[in-house]
């Protein structure tokens, strides 16, 4: 009955196998979870390098028959450029705007309460949502047609949320006592906003913005119900089809020749490239100047 | 209202206006989403010959149209919950990884390689797909008839590497990397305090995970899980040339059967009449409340325990 105080008993061997068990499947999902990852990459940039040549940059599918090789993407990198330019251009004041109204001014507020609600909601809504909204919208209802402008719009619906989530959380790393030193001195609030608030928080924004663009910039549906496609270059977004590099991908991967398909993994390789430097740039920035680095 | 002491700026208001402006902009373009969808779905439901909920057959496009959402919203919910079931204990496993067990100074870094998969370009997964992954799943899919054959999903005649379990999966590995992002932040958040002291009680490392940490990111896991359904139901172009694009109820998810909304909407737009325009815009409105729904009750679940909040993404 007496136990000696001084001996601790082993953990039982089924326990410590147990535990090796767990460990074991832990470091397996994780392996799991990688390999597609390095499939996609690998094969992408393997198949990719194929057609990833100096034609492919600056030609467009004009004239290039269902079985010839050559041809390019020209047009479709012209065209996203276009569309997530122009959705940047619209998302980015609405994000901004409305971050700053739920942390400034909306504090505890019914309305910015069912904002950030549905904000958050808005995240969710599949792609496809958001391009047959624009399609019912504005090329059905108002009758505008397809454009590349058009797509913009059904990515600045994907864009804003995700702008408003990152500014907003910046915000409210601005600490406190700048706001309140700046109302001390007699500056308006919105000034304060404006000339403290922002400047503070402002690479953290940055980030926030390239992670969006990056994001949307590979959105294939939304693309393909209100911009179309075609073969040739369209410069001008707000008249006619245009091309983008997700739709250009997709559209040449539904081709059956095997001249296509090589097309299509450039391309892949072209829009993986793209967004990666964005995703990397800003990692970069966020890593560069993060507060907690300064302090 | 307090009256401050100085004059008001002249720039307060309209800046406080823009701003409000903003956010009630936002509600506007969610309410109109609904109201657009609505108007451009009706015409066509009203020329539909048939019952739009129960029918399986989808021709919108014919003279007499005919068409139904219950093939397609049924591909969309078994597809969905077949990518649910493989990615949430890898995701959970992937969570622990990164915050119990790797190497201190790698799990940034390796965290920062699970982002990357959620990074790929859907269409990118989607061109993977069809070109490598298709072929590749005739041998699990093979493997899969032969063993699992007695369990109504795995059973049929012939083995289709074009199928509904190759969209899964695809629908799966695209999921992981928010349910994985989303549970690693719950597990980071869990009481130190508490896994120090069952450590110092002599738990082994499994033992406090199951006792502490588990317990502890039970809601913010099943939200994230919920948030990653939401998002393979909405999953479009990864998917669209990967399911076989049937319109047929077919619970065998190894045959050549198998399609969902979001893949149709893609896959039927570029051949569709006035009417096929709104029988697909009808069909998106369907998928829209259901990821509504479910996306709603994954925030209410994360807004009901406020401890989270730190772990909405």
């Amino acid at each position: 009955m007496t136990m000696s105080p001084s001996v601790i008993t082993p953990v039982s061997f089924n326990r410590r196998l147990k535990n090796r068990v767990v460990q074991g499947l832990v470091w397996l999902a994780f392996i799991l979870a990688v390999i597609p990852l390095i499939s996609v990459i690998w094969l992408v940039v393997k198949n990719g390098l194929a057609r990833f040549d100096t034609e492919f940059l600056t030609h467009s599918m004009r004239n290039i028959g269902a079985r010839d090789a050559g041809g390019g993407a020209y047009h479709a990198i012209l065209g996203t450029l276009e569309q997530v330019g122009l959705a940047t251009l619209i998302s980015v004041p609405v994000g901004l705007l409305t971050a700053i109204y739920l942390v400034e001014y909306g504090q505890g507020r019914r309305l910015a309460r069912s904002i950030s609600f549905f904000v958050d909601v808005m995240t969710g809504i599949p792609s496809v949502v958001a391009g047959l909204f624009i399609l019912a919208f504005w090329v059905l209802v108002l009758g505008l047609g397809y454009s590349g402008f058009a797509g913009a719009l059904a990515l600045s619906i994907l864009m804003m949320p995700t702008v408003v989530r990152s500014t907003e959380e910046m915000l409210r790393l601005v600490p406190n006592e700048l706001r309140e030193a700046s109302y001390a001195l007699g500056v308006p609030k919105w000034k304060t906003i404006l000339r403290i608030v922002l400047p503070t928080a402002f690479t953290g924004i940055i980030t926030g913005i390239m992670l969006a663009i990056a994001r949307v910039a590979g959105e294939t549906a939304p693309l393909l119900l209100t911009v179309f496609i075609t073969d040739s270059i369209n410069t001008d977004p707000f008249t006619g089809p245009q091309m983008g590099l997700p739709l250009y991908i997709f559209d040449q991967m539904g081709r059956p020749n095997d001249t296509a398909i090589d097309r299509a993994w450039a391309g892949a390789l072209t829009l993986i490239l793209f967004v990666m430097l964005l995703n990397l740039a800003a990692r970069i920035i966020a890593w560069w100047r993060s507060p907690a680095k300064g302090r | 209202m307090r009256r401050s002491a100085f004059r008001r700026s002249r720039g307060e208001g309209p800046f406080r206006f823009a701003t409000t402006g903003a956010g009630i902009l936002l509600l506007a373009i969610m309410a109109a989403i609904a109201v657009f969808l609505v108007v451009k779905a009706v015409p066509a439901l009203q020329a539909n010959t048939s019952h739009f909920l129960t029918e399986k057959v989808w021709t919108p496009n014919a003279t007499k149209p005919v068409f139904g959402i219950a093939a397609l919203a049924f591909g969309t919910v078994l597809s969905s919950f077949l990518a649910l079931i493989m990615a949430v204990p890898i995701a959970i496993g992937v969570a622990l990884f990164i915050s119990h067990y790797a190497p201190r100074r790698l799990a940034g870094v390796l965290g920062y390689v699970i982002d990357l998969l959620a990074a790929v370009p859907s269409v990118v997964y989607g061109l993977w797909g069809v070109i490598f992954l298709i072929p590749f799943m005739q041998g699990p899919s093979t493997f899969l008839n032969t063993y699992f054959g007695w369990i109504p999903l795995f059973a049929g005649d012939a083995v289709y590497g074009k199928s509904m379990l190759t969209a899964s999966v695809v629908l799966a590995i695209m999921i992981l990397p928010i349910i994985a992002a989303i549970s690693r932040e719950v597990f980071l958040q869990a009481p130190k305090m508490i896994e120090e002291a069952s450590l110092a009680l002599g738990a082994t490392r499994w033992e406090m995970i199951r006792m502490s940490v588990l317990p502890f990111g039970r809601p913010g896991v099943i939200s994230a899980a919920m948030l990653g359904l939401g998002r393979a139901m909405g999953e479009t172009i990864a998917v669209a040339l990967i399911f076989p694009a049937t319109f047929d109820i077919d619970i065998r998810v190894l045959s050549a059967n198998g399609n969902s909304i979001a893949a149709n909407i893609a896959n039927g737009f570029g051949e569709a009449t006035p009417i096929g325009q709104g029988a697909l815009i009808a069909s998106g409105l369907v998928l829209f409340i259901i990821t509504l729904v479910v996306n709603m009750a994954a925030r209410l679940i994360i807004a009901r325990r406020k401890e989270f909040s730190g772990a909405a993404a």
